[in-house]
């Protein structure tokens, strides 16, 4: 039995390697362009990338692929993938990539889901000069990085920059009287909550406003009732949850039944999935949220149908990252059809300086970070709408004071 | 038997001086799998150093690979290299001497889930104190330490384990934590220290665990308290230990070099069914090999013997 | 003060609850379940499966997850556990092997609901409105999870207790080789104990899944939870479990309302840490070995 087990092994092992050479062979007469990535399909950032990336690079090969493939000079060559699960670890995450450049010989990555793991495979990128679309990682380094190394592209943005949108918004608000100046902040203890809230604690204060309760919870905190009864009592004008997805449904619904409706109620990451709508339902009306997209243009309607009918059973996207990432997909389509090869130093000049056709609109890339982001987006009529930057094209205005919560 | 010691010896060193060269093979992806192999390696060898002899089964690996790790987080940029291992080798075995202290009345199941909860409230205060004092989460390292350096000092590592764990069998203290393994009681009857024993032992093989996570810090540019008390690690190592069989000081190898290949080996192939054939795999090896891989190389080598012996007498 | 309570008192329930079917697997069965997490969130998809496909109360959901998480689990016991049990010369052994065994089913699972659901959050609105209990506001499906709870427990500390089936699962708790002598089935009583412990899990699943938020990856969280309960009990014990429970949960609730909520966990870990070093077989356990 053994020594049947083993012979077949060592067959397989050798036809695996036959494929392989085989593979390599056709990748070399550049009839496919290669594409790996390495995702979190396993381990506590499963969450997140099963929303946010994973439907947006399939969706993306898929279309791509129908259409004949990207467009090298007169013709067009298919996507041919390979991924990895990099089991939301760091250590894998970055040994998965060296496997995808030294091994499989891909083309172009895609990065994996999270600010973490976008910092941890950073270098490697860099090292080995591959183009580096960061569609999910907000840091307050991102320009600093972009310096450090120039193939990395910061999609969506800073902490600082989320903040001072956040404050700006309620200041005009305030201005507007439709709010008073008490604040109550809560973050989750973790890399996104307390870049967040380190930004906004000053912006706040320099702004004038009262900061009545300022307190981080840590991850995996179950039961938020405590803090959500405590805010209640201070009877604040305005709540921000810089939150994770569970924590962001948790303190909604927790508000919900403590009966905390302050004039602004705003949580964090989570409040722009669809997931939100449909356990709140009639309640997310009001409700405002980190992220938001321009839901009124007719690029950004017809990407939802699109995901809607490519996703397995019917999955909607988030109305934040999801569009970047599917932006940055199409930017790096854009570059590799421009440059015509396969010449990754020359897409990434590309994507430094070239002007993109996306469904968030037209691109541009400033020191490798776009120049416009959504930063508060607000759930009115059952569809999450960007309103800040105010200046953005498509913002909304903002539904200030928030409806009363309904019985569901 | 001196003459056997020294042919092991110049062996072992001519396999290391082999392994040295891995990273001459100009290929960042074999370097990078060789770096996963030789970490497991260590760590896994720690564990079972001080869980093999003494059946103390521990989950606080990742505590003291995360304090290696977040030594160079914070002084990574500050001090010279070796200062900054020896600052973390000194942080580890600290901490190792008060939870190994503390520890002692504890058996059993009370140990495994004691040295989990030690994890888990290590990395929470340093969650609390970086969010509430420092007012950073998530740090980064910029050093000048290349893939191959990170190779090489985990081999130099593995070899120094492999030394310490042949010199401690021989020596009274391993003598003595056999004897605690078999039955502690006698143990204490016989005249044994065991505290002092266990805890040495204890000591000595957390020092290890936050050396290596000192030397891989450098590897992500970017530490967080999620990727550095990664509770992940405690489960990996525990396994391999134990499949590969902790009772013996190479036994835990045999369980982590084939792991890490199988993990790596399926999350290539099967990335979206990974986990169900992972799974299955497992169940077979521990219904096929009840003692172990070490186990099932004693027990080749012992109907060989035994064949052998029979023949000489027929 | 009486909200903070109250709200830690729910939240130790749910400890508890989530705690109990592990410590009669471990208790009885001698079984280190590590897939126990993973039953729970099957429980919990179950529960979401039948509440938001065929608007089947979670409640309702109970009478057909429970059941079936019984019988399942009896399966896994009878085919997979008793090889282990049967060829392992003592208990550390079974410790072993039972860890071993069980990490690999817990990828089984965790890859099967990955396959089914997907890695995405899952959340539902059950019950979800407020509620006024002893004058203050509370969540209903967190009140309601609570009364089930102090009702299985009842139930089976009687049931423990009261019966004679459940005498003989606490003497084999206590030293399965006696239970043997005073002729008891011992394999038979541990099989049904640990479908029982199965069964329990099941419930909380389902009851967990009316308030919180949970994915396919989020079962070892529960495992660790339960474990920290189960032993800062005192293994096997019932009363234990409960008021280990209850205290992690006040001690959370009342930290997070009058200290930091950044440091409920790491008091919940110092208390836990704390039990042990001063009654190292916890709570209510009896110092062996």
């Amino acid at each position: 039995m053994t020594t049947f087990l083993t012979r077949r092994t060592a067959l397989l092992a050798a036809a695996t390697c036959a494929a392989t050479l085989g593979l390599t062979a056709v990748a070399e007469a550049q009839t496919s362009i290669k594409i790996g990535y390495a995702i979190s399909r396993t381990g506590p950032n499963t969450g997140g990338a099963a929303v946010t990336t994973i439907p947006n690079y399939e969706l993306w090969v898929k279309e791509v692929n129908a259409a004949g493939g990207i467009k090298l000079g007169d013709k067009r060559v298919p996507i041919e993938v390979v991924q990895y699960d990099d089991r939301s670890n760091a250590e894998e995450a970055v040994r998965a990539l060296e496997r995808l450049i030294n091994q499989d010989k891909v083309d172009f990555i895609l990065p994996p889901w999270g600010t973490g793991l976008n910092l941890a495979v950073g270098p490697t990128l860099n090292r080995e000069g591959y183009p580096h679309l960061a569609a999910t990682a907000v840091t307050d380094r991102a320009p600093e990085l972009a310096k450090r190394w120039p193939n990395s592209f910061w999609l969506l943005g800073t902490s600082a920059d989320a903040a001072k949108s956040l404050v700006e918004l309620l200041n005009k608000l305030r201005d507007e009287k439709k709010i008073g100046d008490t604040v109550a902040m809560v973050s989750i203890a973790d890399g996104f909550g307390i870049d967040l809230s380190s930004a906004a604690r000053p912006a706040l204060t320099n702004a004038k406003f009262k900061l009545a309760y300022d307190k981080s919870y840590p991850i995996g905190t179950q039961d938020l009732a405590p803090i959500v009864n405590e805010i209640k009592a201070l009877n604040p004008d305005v709540f921000i949850a810089f939150s994770y997805p569970p924590d962001t449904l948790a303190l909604t619904e927790q508000s919900r039944i403590a009966g905390l409706n302050p004039k602004v109620f705003y949580t964090g990451v989570g409040t722009a999935f669809p997931l939100y709508r449909q356990k709140f339902g009639k309640n997310t009306e009001g409700v405002m949220g980190i992220g938001g997209w321009s839901g009124d243009s007719p690029a950004i309607k017809d990407y939802l149908a699109r995901h809607k009918a490519a996703a397995a059973n019917g999955a909607e996207p988030d109305r934040w990252a999801s569009a970047v990432t599917y932006a940055s997909l199409q930017m790096l389509q854009q570059a590799i059809e421009r440059v015509g090869k396969i010449d990754r130093a020359a897409v990434i000049k590309d994507l430094q300086t070239g002007t993109f056709d996306t469904v968030i609109g037209k691109v541009k890339l400033e020191n490798n970070m776009p120049t416009r982001y959504w930063w508060v987006g607000q759930w009115q009529d059952g569809e999450f709408y960007g309103i800040a930057p105010a200046k953005n094209e498509g913002a909304r205005a903002a539904i200030v004071p928030k409806p009363a919560w309904v019985a569901p | 038997m001196s003459a056997r010691i020294a042919g092991f010896g110049a062996t072992a060193l001519a396999a290391l001086a082999l392994l040295a060269l891995v990273p001459r093979l100009g290929n960042a992806y074999y370097l990078a799998l060789a770096i996963s192999l030789l970490q497991y390696t260590v760590l896994a060898t720690a564990w079972g150093m001080f869980s093999g002899p003494t059946r103390y089964v521990s989950l606080a690996t990742t505590a003291f690979f995360g304090v290696g790790a977040y030594t160079v987080a914070v002084l990574g940029e500050i001090l010279p290299w070796p200062l900054v291992l020896l600052t973390a080798a000194a942080l580890g075995a600290i901490v190792a001497g008060i939870v190994g202290l503390s520890t002692l009345r504890l058996s059993g199941v009370y140990f495994v889930i004691f040295t989990f909860g030690l994890t888990e409230l290590i990395r929470q205060l340093v969650v609390w104190f970086e969010v509430n004092k420092s007012r950073v989460l998530g740090r980064y390292v910029f050093v000048d330490i290349t893939q191959a350096d990170i190779y090489w000092q985990l081999l130099a590592l593995t070899a120094a384990v492999f030394l310490l764990g042949w010199l401690i069998a021989r020596s009274r203290l391993g003598f003595a934590l056999r004897v605690i393994g078999e039955d502690e009681t006698v143990a204490k009857h016989c005249g044994i220290n065991t505290t002092f024993a266990k805890v040495a032992l204890f000591t000595i093989s957390a020092t290890v665990m936050t050396l290596v996570g000192a030397i891989m810090a450098p590897r992500w540019t970017y530490i967080e308290p999620s990727i550095a008390f990664n509770s992940m690690i405690s489960f990996q190592v525990l396994i391999m230990a134990l499949l590969g069989g902790a009772h013996r000081l190479w036994g835990p190898v045999l369980g982590a070099v084939p792991l890490t290949l199988l993990f790596e080996l399926l999350s290539a192939r099967f990335p979206n069914t990974f986990t169900i054939i992972l799974g299955c795999i497992f169940l077979l090896i521990v219904y096929m090999l009840p003692r172990g891989v070490a186990g099932l190389f004693e027990k080749l080598s012992t109907t060989a013997g035994g064949k052998a012996r029979q023949r000489a007498n027929a | 003060m009486t909200n903070a309570i109250l709200t830690g008192l729910m939240l130790g329930g749910m400890y508890a609850l989530i705690a109990m079917g592990l410590t009669l697997q471990y208790g009885v069965a001698r079984i280190m379940n590590l897939s126990y997490g993973e039953f729970l969130i099957a429980a919990a998809f179950a529960s979401h499966w039948l509440f938001t496909g065929w608007a089947i109360s979670p409640f309702v959901g109970l009478a057909l997850v429970v059941p079936l998480a019984f019988v399942l689990n009896f399966a896994i016991y009878k085919l997979l556990l008793t090889p282990l049990v049967r060829r392992a010369p003592n208990r550390d052994a079974l410790e072993v092997d039972s860890i071993l065994a069980t990490f690999g089913l817990t990828f089984v699972i965790q890859g099967l609901m990955l396959a089914l659901f997907g890695g995405a959050y899952y959340s539902y609105s059950f019950l979800a409105f407020p509620v006024q209990f002893l004058g203050e506001t509370v969540a209903a499906n967190r009140l309601a999870a609570l009364g089930i709870t102090i009702l299985l427990g009842l139930a089976l500390y009687a049931a423990l207790t009261r019966t004679r089936a459940g005498t003989a699962v606490r003497a084999v708790a206590v030293d399965p080789f006696a239970a043997q002598l005073v002729a008891i089935n011992v394999p038979q009583a541990s099989a049904l104990t640990f479908a029982l412990g199965g069964a329990l899990v099941a419930a909380a699943g389902v009851l967990v899944s009316t308030f919180l938020t949970f994915s396919a990856s989020s079962g070892v969280v529960f495992t660790m939870k339960a474990l920290i309960v189960v032993v800062m009990g005192g293994v096997g014990n019932m009363l234990g479990c409960l008021v280990a429970g209850l205290a992690l949960g006040l001690s959370e609730a009342l930290v997070a309302s009058y200290v930091d909520p950044g440091l409920t966990l790491a008091v919940n870990f110092a208390l836990f840490l704390a039990v042990l070093l001063v009654k190292p077989a916890g709570l209510f356990g009896r110092a062996t070995r």
